[in-house]
């Protein structure tokens, strides 16, 4: 009786009558159609992202150590002030320090390169997502899969399309670090006040004009939220970019893991983590740093009236 | 109702046909067909949502606006007023009716004569501002020359005359978040100004602002309006402000008009319930001519023996808050019709009576 019932509830299973063979579809889906018939597409694609990448590496590696350190601490202290220029400059004599000042560099030209082309194609596309609701549609669901597919899923295709090495690993991390700059440039562009818009059409602006005018410098905090994330992104790919061929600090932390060098690992891993710290805190000011945002801050504004009366006039 | 000129009187006798709307409707969401077919058998505004799930905002309106007008719209929130302007420079698409201005089918008009409309011909205030945030007072103020194509220098220049019109000079490098309510709405004004619009649409432009401050932009307006000209169309959802202000005054509910008129025929003949609501609590001084107070028909031999024991002579087309001193003393008044012609006498207990509005000689 039991072993009836039994029968009978296995039966019910789809993989009592055989296993769909998903796997092999996909296998042969991608390896026999997608990489051959779009391997060249691929390729062309390649090219850009390897000479903006080649040209910054060799830059970053050429220019002195001495030079790079002060550019950045005077950049950290221009956009976010005295206490982020202290800890540039402590963290990147550290890293030099260490030894992995190359490394640095190598890892730096990737992330870089990589937000470069997330600003080149997300800002664009978050801005047709803005504009009409049907794009947006379109767009969403892809940029949901981005998000939810763990990376090392589409480490192979990439592999397989692209080969290995840092070009592969920049459009890697070009994945995963797009789409939250696609999403909050829809977002501020939509966040812009309608009636603001409004005013926009009813002095006789066009649409291309309303953007510029109206739309994008209102949503510019919104928009450099979303490269900072974007950066933030970028950065945590530098491991996993290490897999299939990316230099730098990811290398090192690699490499370490691989020897159970935990010392060598763990200088890779301080690398990303001082390098992070310093990227997020001076692209955050930047963000603040636009005249709309501060002149809409409270605090200003009160601090403007309580110096002069506003009853004049 | 007395064949009276207007109460206020524009001072440019009868203008030219500036706008003519007829028959204009827009809905809101699917099914407006449907909807227009349903009102025109008379179905009310919730029973065609109910039925068609549209949203009918505005309701076969008709009107004419003449030049030099002060033309007032006036309707609670949901009653059709905000679409009903913005029909006029199509930020909202009619769905039924036709739009002329000066003579101009708006409805049929190409997005490229559009712009050009409301480049050269008609602009607005809006009633939360809309001012640039990030740009300063003399570029929002700009804002319609730049579009325009004018040069930097020259448009600024426009935009410091312009903000020295609205007594904003000073103010002209400063940004929007600098100014108080009422100084940001004139900076609103002023960008509308600039472009020496022949049209002005205002959408609850003082609605936002504190009382005292409501009512300087007010008296400011209509000395404005009296330098420019413009025509002016202007929604509120207050009805003081629409009597105050307007040459005429449409009460807009459920997207139609209920009644359209000259202040003093909103206050002394509403048309419906719904209007004499409104009427209620309005301040009568400020809208009622003084000829509105006459209780007594005039008698030709009264009044000359009025007249020989020195009695004053008011024209009867001024307010009664303007004239309430003069007719507050003890003797009674002379009033004057247009022509000049005495037309009857008032006397203070006749000023208190209209005031508190009692029954008028018409209707008693």
């Amino acid at each position: 009786m039991t072993m009836a019932f039994e029968t009978l509830t296995d039966a019910l299973r789809p993989s009592y009558w055989g296993t769909l063979p998903l796997d092999a579809w996909i296998q042969s889906a991608v390896r026999d159609w997608l990489v051959p018939t779009l391997r060249p597409f691929f390729r062309a694609l390649q090219w850009p992202i390897a000479r903006v990448l080649d040209g910054l590496q060799g830059l970053l590696l050429a220019v002195p150590f001495a030079v790079i350190v002060a550019l950045a601490v005077a950049a950290a202290w221009r956009w976010g002030g005295r206490g982020v220029a202290l800890f540039t400059l402590v963290s990147l004599v550290l890293l030099d320090w260490i030894g992995i000042w190359r490394e640095t560099m190598v890892t730096l030209a990737m992330i870089v390169t990589a937000v470069v082309f997330c600003i080149v194609v997300g800002i664009p596309l978050g801005i047709a997502a803005a504009r009409s609701d049907r794009t947006a549609a379109l767009i969403r669901p892809v940029l949901d899969v981005m998000q939810t597919i763990p990376s090392f899923v589409y480490l192979v295709p990439i592999v397989m399309l692209f080969g290995v090495g840092m070009v592969p690993a920049v459009i890697a991390t070009i994945i995963f670090a797009l789409p939250p700059l696609v999403r909050l440039t829809d977002l501020g562009i939509r966040q812009v006040q309608g009636e603001l818009v409004e005013a926009g059409h009813a002095f006789g602006s066009t649409r291309r004009q309303i953007l510029w005018e109206i739309q994008l410098p209102l949503a510019l905090r919104t928009i450099m939220t979303g490269v900072n994330q974007t950066l933030m992104l970028a950065l945590s790919m530098a491991v996993i970019g290490a897999l299939i061929g990316a230099g730098g600090l990811g290398l090192t932390v690699y490499t370490g893991l691989g020897r159970l060098d935990i010392g060598y690992a763990g200088i890779g891993g301080l690398g990303i983590v001082l390098m992070a710290i310093i990227l997020d805190r001076v692209t955050q000011a930047l963000g603040n740093a636009d005249p709309a945002a501060r002149r809409r801050s409270p605090s200003r504004r009160r601090k403007d009236a309580a110096a002069e009366p506003l009853s004049q006039a | 109702m007395h064949g009276a000129p207007a109460a206020r009187s524009a001072g440019d006798g009868p203008g030219a046909r500036r706008i003519e709307v007829r028959g204009l409707s827009k809905t809101f969401g699917a099914g407006s067909a449907e909807a227009l077919a349903l009102a025109r058998a008379g179905a009310t505004k919730a029973e065609i949502l109910e039925r068609t799930g549209a949203v009918l905002a505005v309701n076969d309106v008709s009107f004419s606006v003449d030049a030099g007008e002060i033309f007032v719209v006036m309707g609670l929130s949901g009653s059709g007023k905000s679409t009903l302007v913005r029909c006029l420079n199509r930020l909202q698409e009619p769905t039924q009716g036709a739009i002329e201005i000066d003579g101009e089918d708006i409805v049929a008009a190409s997005q490229e004569r559009l712009r050009a409309l409301r480049l050269e011909k008609i602009t607005m205030v809006f009633q939360h501002f809309a001012l640039l945030p990030h740009r300063t007072v003399a570029e929002n103020v700009e804002y319609g020359l730049k579009m325009r194509g004018l040069a930097k220098p020259e448009r600024r220049a426009r935009a410091l005359k312009t903000l020295a019109g609205v007594g904003l000079a000073d103010w002209a490098d400063r940004y929007p978040s600098d100014l108080s309510g009422g100084m940001q709405q004139r900076v609103g004004l002023a960008r509308a100004l600039a472009l020496d619009p022949e049209i002005l649409l205002m959408d609850e432009p003082f609605s936002a602002l504190d009382p005292l401050i409501r009512r300087d932009m007010q008296a400011e307006l209509v000395e404005l309006q009296r330098h420019y000209r413009t025509t002016i169309i202007f929604i509120t959802h207050d009805l003081n402000e629409a009597l105050t202000l307007g040459s005429r005054v449409a009460v807009m509910k459920d997207g139609r008009f209920a009644q359209v008129g000259r202040p003093a025929d909103i206050v002394l003949d509403p048309a419906d319930d719904y209007v004499a609501a409104f009427t209620r609590d309005i301040d009568r001084g400020r809208v009622l001519p003084l000829r509105a107070a006459i209780r007594q028909p005039a008698d030709a031999a009264a009044i000359a023996a009025l007249m020989a024991e020195g009695a004053e002579a008011v024209d009867g087309g001024r307010l009664l808050h303007e004239v309430f001193a003069t007719v507050g003393a003890s003797r009674p008044v002379v009033v004057l019709d247009a022509a000049g012609r005495p037309e009857g006498v008032v006397r203070a207990a006749d000023v208190t009576a209209a005031l508190c509005g009692a029954p008028q000689r018409e209707r008693a």
